[in-house]
């Protein structure tokens, strides 16, 4: 595997093209063959690899922002209407 | 919660839902609070895509369990809760935004916004390049990676003040697959979208996001060219590649 060319001519997929087909292939929407050759891509190319790794690693931390919540008294107030529409 | 692509509840999601629903339509107070709890964070995301505030969009949340209070016992199960409570957070949102000239379909807002490339051209290559069209020009730039997380640092003011940013339609879906966890097929059955549409919007959202990161972390650093053609066409001497692994 030494004298694996490095060149990104070795695959016929442009980086500017492989960063579109990353949208279906982080979903797992990629067609497999077009799959294998946006791999194939990746192994020889180290800016599309760490451009992937980076949008995988921030989709993977936006859990942590804060979720909105409705202000207190306006959640509060609802709960309360809730009440009040079944009791009368 | 699982629903499978038309909104329909699996098993377990049916149950769950049933046995809330009969909760609501008793009065129990305590039911309601948890289901304002849990569905008002992705409402407030949804409702904001059609009107212009934060403060509207909270109206329209609010509007919504009200409808949702006197409307519980036209539930029929056929959908899921959730699905059924973003119908009418949707038409509420949509007769809040046609009052503030502002109603556009969420799909049409979606369609809008999903043209264009992920990346700027001019991080690539000429498509006439000789050696290398359409590669990167100036790779992506490397950031630091906190073991805490992208959130930990600086990096977390960076990344809300992106996100605020964004086009709106890219804004509310990565707002709800990313930030609340929702599954592409959920996102797809309450905004109405294509499953296509919504990965394009993710993918561009998330693109941008990663970009004004990358912005943070200093210019955009410049290559080589020289040193990097010769190395994509692995001329570098064998010894030197391996002493630095």
């Amino acid at each position: 595997m030494t004298d694996e060319p490095r060149n990104p001519q070795a695959d016929d997929l442009a980086c500017r093209e492989a960063v579109e087909l990353m949208a279906d292939f982080v979903e797992g929407a990629l067609p497999a063959p077009e799959a294998r050759r946006l791999e194939r891509h990746l192994e020889s190319c180290p800016g599309c690899s760490e451009y992937l790794e980076q949008v995988r690693a921030l989709a993977g931390s936006l859990g942590g922002l804060p979720k909105h919540s409705l202000p207190a008294e306006m959640r509060d107030g609802l709960i309360a209407a809730f009440r009040e529409f079944h009791r009368g | 919660m699982s629903t499978n692509p038309a909104g329909r509840p699996g098993a377990t999601a049916r149950h769950d839902d049933e046995r809330l629903v009969a909760r609501l339509r008793r009065g129990d107070a305590e039911a309601f609070a948890t289901l304002v709890d849990r569905h008002s964070s992705p409402m407030v995301r949804v409702a904001r895509a059609y009107v212009p505030t934060q403060a509207a969009a909270e109206e329209v949340v609010q509007e919504t369990w009200i409808a949702v209070m006197r409307g519980i016992d036209r539930f029929e199960g056929r959908a899921a809760l959730k699905t059924w409570l973003f119908r009418i957070l949707t038409n509420v949102a949509m007769r809040a935004g046609a009052r503030e000239r502002r109603s556009v379909p969420f799909s049409a807002l979606a369609e809008a916004e999903d043209t264009g490339p992920s990346v700027d051209p001019d991080r690539f290559l000429p498509a006439d390049h000789a050696l290398f069209p359409g590669h990167w020009a100036i790779m992506p730039t490397r950031w630091p990676t906190p073991e805490e997380g992208l959130l930990a640092g600086e990096t977390r003011e960076v990344i809300a003040a992106a996100m605020a940013e964004l086009p709106v339609a890219q804004r509310t879906v990565i707002g709800l697959r990313d930030v609340e966890g929702w599954s592409a097929e959920e996102v797809c059955a309450a905004l109405e979208i294509s499953a296509g549409n919504q990965r394009i919007l993710l993918h561009r959202a998330r693109s941008r996001v990663r970009s004004a990161i990358e912005a943070y972390y200093g210019a955009v650093e410049e290559i080589d060219y020289g040193a990097v053609t010769r190395e994509l066409m692995g001329d570098t001497p064998e010894k030197e590649t391996d002493s630095e692994r």
